[in-house]
């Protein structure tokens, strides 16, 4: 079969099994859009903005394992994909993002949208590529999907000057099934050794902990993770990017650790004796102050990227591989050899772990006449059953969803961690309800993140993308507030708007439903209303106490247990 | 502590490139780097000189061997290696200056490959300590010009850095 460039580039696609790609054409990729023209295998998704389509796929990257694909032309096209880049970076999420480029003979003379696209993304791909023969492209696209998706998985971006694309010139076609790199080889099993290593270690623990994250929903190892700390009876607790791994709701399960973790998670933490972590990086907003960090723990670490190991905490037992296959192995290990942790040991810290439990550190005042932010979150995990995919922006709404949306399953808690990027949490929502049209999509947002991506309504409206979004309108960047009001004296410097759009005649202008909501009591049959109505994309603008904070907070420079606790709990008083 | 670290990489555009901005970007020290072909073409040699504690030298090499186009790495100062850096030196020669110099660059190994009646081109190889402290003994201001090359490196004895 003979091709052109702009077909290869589709043909591989086809071949790759891609569902969607999300673009925005130019110039410099109009020989490929050419060629996407009239076909249906794959469904192209026009944006608004090229972020909104890096934020698409990554939800759809986010929500199925499978990459996210997405097309761009150079220049601005290039440029404006950079921060949802490095959103699916910072969080190793899989994407292959496809960018035009202006013709081979003139790259280097600052032509028309020349930019150095290569260089711009380079700190933020996992690998990417200048395809400069056009009798390479399919092997580079197999290329960039296998980079993308294996080891740690990351985004891989593959830059295509204009003329490599060419209509009229057609070259051989074969889209190679498989390609290895003698440069890349990623593990899977863990080392033997190691593995037995960390069966001692655990069967000698008296304060055991799991800290688990992000890698184990990225292995798809949730079931051999939950197999595990069922059979040993030991407490775990989930990173923000690791919720849902574990089930939210179950006895062992101690809430999120770090910042906004619980009082019992991080408590656990610091006085546990041998910490397991399992596909977690250590990330300074879960450790606080490093030298304080589990001061009495031995650690073993399961993480497939070496250089995650060890990088901020000395580790006693590290184990390179894919958590999967290591967890296998560590559970048939620990069953055949028989011998468990001391049963008195273990029921000694399971009782002091229930007396920072008996605190109830998330409690809040259910009586006020406002819209508490935790109330909303809490009836949305009660009407969707803790089982809807939740996206969501950045600040404090973001905090209360891991808080109070208890995720029984992995891949449905959907959120920028690494980052941090406000404007992610609505166009991902897009990409999740592409991917999973029967499944109840919820972004959840604040007033000042919404309007970072919010042409994006527009293409949920053309792709019938009915998602529901749950504005929790504080009129604050509420998560900057209250660093302003703990560290600032309550100088709030910048973090209102003095306007604010009408968001329920914004929703309508762009063809949707939108609702305000101002009352307690009228939290739950709205969002009973909006759930029900299945194929209209409604947005709930909740007018909530702009005051709450978010709670337990270990403020910068202080180590994980010295929490700073909500006004209405005291330790000295109800632990005493 | 000073380490040296040998890489082998893919000899594709761009790999160069991506090295240096690894050490930029998470601060890590360069003193010195070298890059050419190898007798396989597809392949380029790199050799590394930096500094830092133990677990930067760590993070550094796992970083390194994160980089897609690197296939193999080793930091050869852990283990006997041979450091052989080259210096092209031109000094002023003059008078009764000639001779001292080329005793100098004689007991340093070194050769004169240049000669005018004012100065004298030296080519010298060596570690690189060996190249300071034959640059120490020159007198103040008679060096014209200093090229070094920064240090390559090879392990002793039978084993090798190779695919
Ligand atoms: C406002 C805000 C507040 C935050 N507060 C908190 C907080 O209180 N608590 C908190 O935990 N986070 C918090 N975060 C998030 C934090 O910044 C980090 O993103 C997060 O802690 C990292 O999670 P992780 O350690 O699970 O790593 P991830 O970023 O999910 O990385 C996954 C790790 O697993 C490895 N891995 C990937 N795939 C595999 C595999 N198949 N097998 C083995 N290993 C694998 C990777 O190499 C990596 O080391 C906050 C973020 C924001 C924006
Ligand atoms: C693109 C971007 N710019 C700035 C920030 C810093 N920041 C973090 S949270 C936040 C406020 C978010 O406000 P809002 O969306 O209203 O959420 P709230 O905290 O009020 O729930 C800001 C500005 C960021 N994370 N991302
Ligand atoms: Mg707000």
């Amino acid at each position: 079969m003979e091709l052109s460039g702009a077909e290869i580039v589709v043909q591989a696609l086809k071949d790759e099994g891609v569902e969607f790609i999300f673009g925005y054409p130019g110039g410099a990729v109009l020989h490929i859009y050419d060629a996407l023209f009239g076909q249906e295998d794959v469904k192209h998704v026009l944006v608004r903005h090229e972020q909104g389509a890096t934020h698409m796929a990554d939800g759809y990257a986010r929500a199925t394992g499978r990459p996210g694909v997405v097309l761009a032309t150079s220049g601005p096209g290039a440029t404006n994909l950079v921060t949802g880049i490095a959103t699916a970076y910072m969080d190793s999420i899989p994407l292959v993002v496809i960018t035009g480029q202006v013709p081979t003979p003139v790259i280097g003379s600052d032509a028309f949208q020349e930019c150095d696209t290569v260089g711009i993304t380079r700190p933020c791909v996992k690998h990417n590529y200048l395809v400069k023969d056009r009798r390479k492209l399919a092997e580079t696209i197999k290329k960039a999907f296998y980079i993308a998706s294996t080891g740690r998985p990351g985004p891989v971006l593959v830059d295509i000057p204009k003329d490599i694309t060419d209509p009229n010139i057609k070259v051989p076609y074969h889209y190679p099934q498989s390609v290895s790199l003698r440069s890349y080889k990623p593990k899977v099993k863990g080392n033997p050794r190691q593995i037995r290593k960390a069966a001692d270690l655990i069967a000698s623990a008296r304060k055991p902990m799991i800290y688990s994250g992000g890698g184990v929903v990225l292995g798809e190892a949730a079931s051999e993770l939950t197999e595990l700390t069922r059979w040993l009876n030991f407490p775990i607790t989930n990173t923000l990017m690791g919720l849902g791994a574990y089930p939210g709701s179950d006895r062992q399960f101690l809430g999120m650790l770090g910042m906004h973790g619980t009082y019992e998670a991080n408590m656990a933490m610091h006085e546990c004796d041998v910490l397991i972590a399992i596909g977690a990086r250590f990330d300074d907003r879960v450790t606080g102050k490093l030298d304080e960090f589990c001061p009495y723990a031995k650690v073993i670490h399961i993480d497939v990227d070496p250089a995650s190991i060890a990088k901020n905490v000395p580790v006693d037992v590290p184990i390179v591989g894919q958590v999967k296959p290591v967890l296998s192995e560590l559970i048939s290990l620990l069953k055949s050899s028989g011998h468990r942790p001391d049963p008195d040991a273990l029921e000694a810290w399971w009782a002091q772990i229930e007396r920072w439990r008996s605190l109830d550190c998330l409690r809040y005042d259910r009586e006020s006449a406002l819209i508490k932010p935790q109330y909303v979150i809490e009836q949305l995990w009660e009407i969707t059953g803790g089982n809807a995919y939740v996206t969501s922006d950045v600040g404090q709404h973001q905090m209360w969803v891991a808080q109070y949306y208890r995720f029984e399953k992995p891949r449905r808690w959907i959120n920028s961690g690494g980052l941090g990027t406000m404007g992610f949490g609505m166009p991902s929502a897009i990409g999740v309800k592409l991917a999973h049209p029967e499944e109840e999509v919820v972004c959840v947002t604040g007033e000042a993140s919404i309007q970072m991506c919010i042409q994006e309504l527009s293409t949920a409206l053309q792709y019938k993308a009915p998602i529901k979004i749950v504005n929790l309108n504080n009129r604050y960047m509420g998560m900057v507030r209250q660093w302003q009001e703990f560290t600032y004296e309550s100088r709030y410097s910048h973090s209102y708007m003095d306007t604010i759009p009408d968001f329920v005649k914004l929703a309508e202008a762009y063809g949707h439903v939108g609702m305000r909501i101002e009352k307690p009591e009228e939290v739950r049959p709205a969002l009973e209303q909006a759930i029900a109505m299945k194929d209209r994309l409604v947005f709930l603008d909740f007018i909530t106490d702009r005051t709450e904070n978010v709670y337990p907070m270990v403020e910068a420079g202080k180590a994980q247990h010295q929490m700073r606790l909500p006004p209405w709990i005291s330790t000295d008083r109800e632990l005493a | 502590m000073r380490h040296i670290i040998s890489l082998l990489l893919e000899n594709e555009a761009g790999a160069l490139a991506r090295v240096a901005s690894l050490f930029a970007a998470r601060g890590y020290n360069i003193e010195a780097l070298t890059v050419a072909p190898t007798e396989d073409e597809t392949v380029s040699r790199m050799t590394i000189v930096t500094c830092g504690d133990e677990r930067i030298i760590e993070q550094i090499t796992k970083q390194l061997n994160k980089l897609i186009d690197v296939i193999k790495l080793l930091d050869i100062s852990g283990s006997g290696h041979i450091e052989r850096e080259l210096m092209l030196l031109k000094v002023r020669a003059r008078g009764e200056e000639r001779e001292e110099v080329k005793r100098l660059a004689d007991i340093f190994r070194g050769r004169i490959v240049d000669v005018t009646s004012q100065a004298y081109v030296i080519e010298m190889t060596g570690d690189s300590a060996k190249l300071d402290a034959f640059l120490a003994n020159l007198a103040p201001g008679q060096i014209i010009e200093v090229v070094r090359s920064g240090p390559t490196g090879i392990l002793r004895g039978e084993r090798g850095l190779h695919l």
